[in-house]
C-alpha cells in the first residue's frame, strides 16, 4: 500500500506544482486544490498506514496501542480540510474580482506582450 | 485565580470583540469602532500586567506560565505558554494594534465593509502565535491570521490591491501546504505536536530518524521565512505592502515579525545546545540567508521611488538583520536582535501612518516627477522661484509632519539618539564580544561581514530617507497643506513617543531583553515548565479520573 500512496501524493503535488506556476489563475487556484490533496493525503501517511484498525482505544480492552491507528493525524487532516476549503473559496472570490476589475484571467492582470 | 486565565485573555478578547460585531449590523460602524477601541486598550491593559507576570527576578521559580486548555495534561492537550518572549510581542501587537486602530477611526475603516471584525480576528491570531504551545494550533492561528490579513488587505478595494491580494494570498496558501507538510513529518518522527514535548524528544531520536526530523523542520521552516520576508522567498513583500491601506501596512509591520518570532522560538527551542548532534542545525541558512535579504532590501530603499515601497523595503532589511542575529546563535546577539526587534516594528509601523499623511494633498505621480527632476536637474531655477514665493510661514501641520519624519528617519536608520540606535548598538557591542564586555574573543569574517551590513543598511536608509525627506517636503511643486485631524496625528506621534520611551528606559528593557534570550538559549526551563504544568483538578487533591 505504501508505494500506492507515494506514488498518489508525488503525482497529486508535482502537477499541482506545475499548475501553480502557470500564468492563467483557474490552472493557479486548481494547482493549489492539488496540493492541498497531496498535503492531506501526507498528513494521513504520517499516522503509518494500517488496514482494518480502529483509531478509538477501547476502555475495558488491554489497550495495545499497536493495534490501533493513530487518531490525530486523522483529526488534523480534518481541520487542514476545512482551513484549506475555506481558503480556497476566499481565493476564488479574489480571483473573481481581478479577473472583473483588469478584464483579464492572468495572475499579473495583464497579458504578456 | 483570575490572573492564571489571564493568559487566554489576549486570545478571548478580540474574538468576542470582534463577533459581537459581526451580531451586531454592519452598518453601525461608530458602534463598531467603540467596541474595538475598548478591545484593543484592554488588550494593552492585559499585555502590560503579563509582561510584569513574566518578569520574575532570576533564581525564582520557572518563569513560564502554562494554561492548560480544557485542563488536558500537556502532552496531550493543547497549551499556551506565556514566558518574556510571548509576553513581549503580545504587548508590542497590543501597542501597535491600538494605534493602528485609533488612526483607521479617521477616514480608513469607512472605505470598505468589515473592518473592524476583519482587525479583531487579525489580533486574535497574531496574540495566539505568540502564546501558542502547540505546533499544530500555530498552524490554525496563522491561518486566522493571514484570513484576517487577506480582508484587510483587500479593504478598500480597487485593482492595485486585488492583484497584490491574488498574489499575495496564492504565495501564503503555498507556504501553508509546507507549514503542514513540516508539522507532519515532526509528529511522525517525535509523536508530539507540543513543542516541548517535541523539543525534549530531540536529544532522545534514534540516527536514522535524524534526516526525516531535520527534512520535517526545514520544510517547516520555509514556511517561517516565506512569513518573515527572507531572500528569495520575500518577493512579495514590497508590492503588498505598498498596495494595502496605511493602517493594515502598520499593522502587517508586525506580520513579517511573526515569522520571525516562530523561527526564534522553534529552532532555539528545537536545536539549542541541549539538542546533541542537530544543535545548531539551519544555523547558516539562517545567517546567509538573511543577510541576502539585508542586500536586497537595502537595494530596494536605494531604488525606490515612493515612500511606501521604501517602507516596504526597510521591512525587508530589518527582517534580513533579525533572521541574521539568529542564525548567529549568542545569547547576547538575540537579546540586542530582540530590542532591535520592537524598535523597528514601532517605528517602521509609525512611518506607514505617516506616509498616508504626507501623500496627502499631493498629486499622484508627484514622486516619479521629482525623480525625474532630479536625474535631468533641467528644472531648479523654477523650483527656487517655487520656494521663494512660499517662504513666508511654515504652517503647523508641516512642522509636525516634518519632525515626525525625521523621528521615523533617525529610528529606521538607526542614528542616535533614538532607540534605532541603542538597539544597533547592543546588537553589534553582542557581536563584537563573544563572551561579555570585556571577556575577549574575537569576530569571524562572517561577523564583520554582518557588521558591515547593519551599518551599511543604515546609511542606506539615511540617503533614502533624506531624498525622500527633501523630495516631499521642500521640493514639492504644488503642495496643498493637508489637512489631517488630531486623531490621525495622535497614533503616529504615541508609536514615536514609546520609541522615545524605549530609548530612555533602555536599562531595564535591555535588562528585560537579555533575559528573555538567556532563556530561549536555555530552553531546559521552558520545557520542564510546560510539561510539568499541573492541571487544575490535580491541584484541588481530588483528582483520580
Amino acid at each position: 500500500m505504501e508505494p500506492v500512496i507515494a506514488i498518489a501524493i508525488g503525482v497529486l503535488s508535482s502537477s499541482g506544482i506545475w499548475l501553480l506556476l502557470r500564468p492563467r489563475t483557474f490552472e493557479v487556484i486548481i494547482g493549489l486544490s492539488l496540493i492541498a490533496y497531496a498535503v492531506n493525503l501526507f498528513i494521513f501517511a504520517m499516522g503509518r498506514l494500517k488496514m482494518g484498525a480502529e483509531p478509538i482505544l477501547e476502555s475495558d480492552a488491554v489497550a495495545n496501542p499497536a493495534l490501533f491507528a493513530d487518531p490525530l493525524p486523522q483529526g488534523l487532516v480534518l481541520t487542514a480540510i476545512v482551513i484549506g476549503f475555506a481558503m480556497t473559496a476566499l481565493f476564488l472570490v479574489v480571483m473573481l474580482a481581478t479577473r472583473g476589475f483588469t478584464g483579464t484571467d492572468h495572475v499579473d492582470g495583464r497579458e504578456e506582450e | 485565580m483570575i490572573i492564571d486565565h489571564l493568559i487566554a485573555a489576549p486570545i478571548l478578547i478580540p474574538l468576542f470583540a470582534g463577533a459581537i460585531m459581526l451580531i451586531v449590523d454592519g452598518k453601525r460602524r461608530y458602534f463598531q469602532a467603540t467596541i474595538g477601541a475598548i478591545s484593543a486598550a484592554a488588550l494593552v491593559v492585559v499585555a502590560v500586567m503579563l509582561v510584569v507576570k513574566a518578569n520574575v527576578p532570576a533564581g525564582h521559580e520557572s518563569s513560564v506560565g502554562v494554561y492548560l486548555l480544557g485542563d488536558w495534561p500537556a502532552r496531550f492537550g493543547i497549551v499556551l505558554v506565556l514566558d518574556r518572549l510571548s509576553a513581549m510581542m503580545v504587548l508590542l501587537t497590543a501597542i501597535l494594534g491600538f494605534a493602528v486602530l485609533i488612526f483607521s477611526l479617521a477616514r480608513c475603516h469607512g472605505v470598505g465593509a468589515h473592518f473592524h471584525p476583519l482587525f479583531q480576528f487579525q489580533l486574535v491570531g497574531l496574540n495566539g502565535a505568540f502564546l501558542t504551545g502547540d505546533l499544530f494550533n500555530l498552524f490554525v492561528f496563522f491561518e486566522v491570521l493571514l484570513a484576517a490579513s487577506y480582508g484587510l488587505l483587500l479593504h478598500g478595494s480597487g485593482s492595485a490591491r486585488v492583484r497584490a491580494g491574488l498574489h499575495y494570498i496564492a504565495i501564503n496558501l503555498a507556504a501553508s501546504s509546507l507549514f503542514l507538510i513540516g508539522v507532519s513529518l515532526i509528529y511522525s518522527v517525535t509523536g508530539s505536536l507540543n513543542m516541548a514535548d517535541v523539543a525534549g524528544k530531540i536529544p532522545l531520536l534514534a540516527v536514522q530518524d535524524r534526516v526525516l526530523l531535520e527534512a520535517g523542520a526545514a520544510v517547516l521552516g520555509m514556511a517561517f521565512l516565506v512569513k518573515a520576508g527572507m531572500w528569495p522567498l520575500g518577493l512579495w513583500v514590497q508590492k503588498t505592502y505598498a498596495a494595502a491601506t496605511p493602517p493594515v501596512a502598520a499593522m502587517f509591520s508586525i506580520m513579517t515579525k511573526v515569522g520571525v518570532y516562530a523561527v526564534l522560538r522553534l529552532w532555539l527551542l528545537m536545536f539549542g545546545e541541549q539538542a546533541g548532534e542537530l544543535a545548531g542545525f539551519g544555523n547558516e541558512w539562517l545567517f546567509f540567508g538573511g543577510m541576502a535579504t539585508i542586500l536586497f532590501g537595502v537595494t530596494g530603499v536605494l531604488a525606490s521611488q515612493d515612500l511606501a515601497r521604501l517602507a516596504g523595503a526597510c521591512v525587508l532589511v530589518s527582517s534580513g538583520i533579525l533572521l541574521t542575529s539568529i542564525g548567529i546563535g549568542q545569547a547576547g546577539v538575540t537579546g540586542g536582535a530582540l530590542f532591535y526587534l520592537v524598535s523597528s516594528t514601532l517605528s517602521i509601523g509609525a512611518f506607514f501612518l505617516l506616509i498616508e499623511l504626507v501623500e496627502r494633498g499631493r498629486e499622484a505621480g508627484a514622486d516619479v516627477l521629482a525623480v525625474t527632476m532630479e536625474a535631468f536637474g533641467g528644472t531648479e531655477d523654477e523650483i527656487l522661484d517655487e520656494t521663494e514665493d512660499v517662504g513666508f510661514a511654515i504652517p503647523a501641520t508641516l512642522a509636525i509632519l516634518g519632525s515626525s519624519f525625521v523621528a521615523c528617519a533617525l529610528l529606521i536608520a538607526g542614528l542616535p539618539p533614538l532607540s534605532g540606535f541603542v538597539a544597533k548598538f547592543a546588537l553589534l557591542t553582542s557581536l563584537m564580544n563573544p563572551s561579555g564586555l570585556g571577556g575577549g574573543g574575537t569576530m569571524d569574517v562572517a561577523g564583520w561581514l554582518f557588521f558591515f551590513l547593519v551599518i551599511f543598511s543604515g546609511l542606506a536608509a539615511l540617503v533614502a530617507m533624506t531624498r525622500a525627506g527633501i523630495r516631499s517636503f521642500w521640493l514639492s511643486l504644488d503642495r496643498e497643506v493637508p489637512r489631517i485631524g488630531v486623531i490621525e496625528m495622535a497614533p503616529v506621534a504615541a508609536l514615536l513617543f514609546f520609541c522615545i520611551v524605549l530609548t530612555v528606559q533602555a536599562g531595564p528593557a535591555m535588562r528585560y531583553m537579555q533575559a528573555a534570550a538567556r532563556s530561549l538559549h536555555m530552553p531546559q526551563d521552558y520545557i520542564t515548565g510546560v510539561l510539568s504544568a499541573s492541571h487544575v483538578k490535580g491541584q484541588r487533591g481530588g483528582g483520580a479520573p
